[in-house]
């Protein structure tokens, strides 16, 4: 029986920016096992020698010719915005203030 | 006319007998009438129905050369963007948000002259299989309202089974298509990946994500079908190959001749009695419009499930790290001395529900360092077995076929709480996504124990669409013969409806 600990989920939820109430915590970490344990069968099959595929085409680089086309407005684009200024958008502090 | 085929509005709407203003306003006032009980829209935009509707007859009135379905109403799933028009993905992170931009599904809609209704209820960010992951509140089956339409693309086909609109799109990651489809006894099919562009679609899984239409007979299906594909340079996995003719395919309807694969691992244990039953009857019919039937093998879809699960929530967790509350949607926690981190962190909270969080977690786990090579490397290498076992069995036979889904619809609430039972319900639709071929899925009557609608699914190689359509309108004419009725018409009456 797999299992992750609430120290785990809470470790997890911060890579993951989400902010998780205790609740939240310690409803996930009892869930987990039982989702763990089904998706670990993907290691009960000899998988020696089998290639990965991400996906399902034969994926090449896709090129367009270099042709300037219209674009969002920076109306349009700042429509949006939670908070904008001087027709930029306006984020919380991201570097703090000795740095 | 809100009872007729989307063939027969179209021929009505040729021939002058109708407009389509009078058209759309008749299923605007179906959905004012019953979608209080059904809840399958979250955007009824009665104003600009009515104007491209009005702009078509206009069109028409000049003698423009239009689209086969130009004039007919259509439900679109609220994943895919359309300008100006509220979008949420049914998260409420995206609530008020009204996209700058057109999806290229939508201005294919727009181009063809299909009016576009409203927006679909649907599982948050298509993540689930009921429509009660919405942060919206759920859609209820208008076969039964005390039970789910299926998901994610519930409301859309919750909207085409209860005639509030004759056509609808959705997406299909995992079986977001064909299940509701299957649970409220209407046609959904889910194009090869790369058939119908992804440009404006929100993304959950973007290697098993593709929208898709909905309708209430195989034809009508492909109708939409024919108009939402084609080739799109703004998506780079779009496939630059005509569409495959999908009318035509469901106008013939011949299956003799045809070899049918039945894949041994999709039925029996785990499979409800009645829709077992009603699986192996069409399956007599097939043959006895002249199709061989075989049983192929196809031994790693006893993984798929898995594979799938991690395939998807790993995706999900780097496609939805776009929701950062900087440039749209919501943001909470923005006070003076706020950290960027901080604000990103609240919001996400807030805004994302609880199986989002919990597949962005198990995505996160899935990728983190130390256990990659485990979870998701594992899972890549069963999905190479799974289009491995496909080619074997499309060696074997033209088409292969399951029944859609283990069950008829469950109960709102009843396995809301249990994730490993939701996810077990889309054990016969992801094989397809996973190989990125494309699946139908269509109504193969009511299973005994319970009078609710049985999908019968049907499965093709990548870009060879037409042969669902070939072999599911040969069974679905012979079934209605049989029925002597459609499905739909053994539905209960809605209240409210006239």
């Amino acid at each position: 029986m797999s299992s992750l600990s609430r120290d785990d989920v809470a470790k997890l939820a911060g890579l993951a920016r989400i902010e998780m109430t205790e609740a939240e915590l310690v409803e996930l970490s009892s869930q987990f096992g039982l989702i763990l344990d089904a998706v670990a069968r993907v290691q009960e099959m000899d998988l020696s020698g089998v290639k990965a595929t991400s996906h399902p085409q034969p994926l090449e680089n896709v090129a367009r010719p270099d042709v300037v086309h219209p674009s969002l407005s920076p109306e349009d684009a700042l429509s949006g915005a939670p908070a904008q200024e001087d027709s930029r958008f306006r984020v919380p502090q991201i570097l703090g203030e000795a740095e | 006319m809100i009872n007729k085929t989307a063939a027969q509005m179209a021929e009505a709407l040729a021939k002058g007998e109708t407009t389509s203003v009078e058209l759309t306003q008749a299923h605007l006032d179906r959905i004012a009438a019953v979608d209080g009980q059904v809840k399958a829209f979250l955007h009824v935009d009665t104003e600009g129905a009515l104007a491209q509707a009005k702009d078509v007859d206009a069109r028409r009135a000049k003698g423009e050369n239009l689209s086969p379905i130009a004039g007919i109403p259509l439900a679109l799933k609220d994943v895919l963007v359309q300008k100006g028009v509220p979008t949420t993905a049914g998260s409420k992170i995206l609530q008020g948000w009204h996209p700058p931009y057109d999806s290229t599904v939508v201005s294919k809609l727009k181009s063809a002259g299909v009016v576009i209704m409203g927006k679909t209820n649907m599982d948050e960010f298509a993540m689930g299989s009921s429509t009660e992951n919405s942060g919206y509140g759920p859609t209820f089956n208008p076969w039964d309202l005390t039970r789910t339409p299926g998901g994610s693309s519930g409301g859309s086909a919750a909207a085409v089974s209860s005639f509030q609109a004759p056509l609808a799109i959705g997406s299909d990651t995992g079986g977001s298509i064909r299940q509701p489809a299957a649970l409220t006894g209407i046609v959904g099919v889910r194009p090869t990946y790369g058939a119908v562009s992804r440009f404006g679609l929100i993304a959950y899984s973007s290697s098993l994500d593709q929208a898709g239409p909905f309708g209430r007979t195989v034809l009508d299906t492909a109708l939409l079908h024919e108009v939402m594909a084609g080739h799109d340079p703004k998506d780079a996995t779009s496939i630059n190959a005509p569409v495959p003719a999908v009318v035509a395919a469901a106008k013939s309807g011949d299956v003799k001749g045809m070899k049918i694969g039945v894949i041994k691992q999709l039925q029996g244990e785990g499979y409800q009695k009645g829709v077992q039953t009603r699986f192996d009857e069409s399956l007599q019919v097939l043959a006895s419009l002249g199709a061989e039937i075989v049983e192929v093998d196809c031994p790693s879809f006893e993984y798929a499930l898995a594979a799938y699960y991690l395939i998807a929530p790993s995706e999900c967790s780097s496609n939805l790290a776009r929701f950062d509350a900087m440039r749209y949607g919501l943001r909470t926690g923005d006070v003076d001395g706020a950290s960027a981190e901080a604000v990103m962190s609240a919001t996400r909270d807030a805004g994302f529900g609880r199986e989002v969080k919990r597949r962005i977690i198990l995505g996160t786990y899935a990728l983190s360092s130390g256990y990659y090579d485990a979870y998701y490397g594992s899972a890549q290498k069963i999905r190479t077995l799974i289009i491995q076992d496909y080619a074997k069995a499309f060696a074997q036979a033209d088409v292969l076929v399951s029944p859609t889904a283990p069950t008829t619809a469950y109960k709102i609430g009843e396995k809301v709480d249990d994730p490993m039972a939701m996810y077990l319900g889309d054990v016969a639709t992801i094989p397809v996504n996973l190989a990125g071929i494309c699946g139908m899925s269509l109504p193969a009557g009511l299973a005994d124990e319970d009078n609710l609608p049985v999908g019968f699914q049907i499965m093709a190689p990548a870009m060879q669409d037409q042969r669902l359509y070939q072999a599911g309108a040969a069974l679905e004419a012979a079934l209605l013969s049989k029925w002597g009725a459609p499905i739909l018409s053994k539905a209960p009456e809605l209240k409210g409806a006239k």
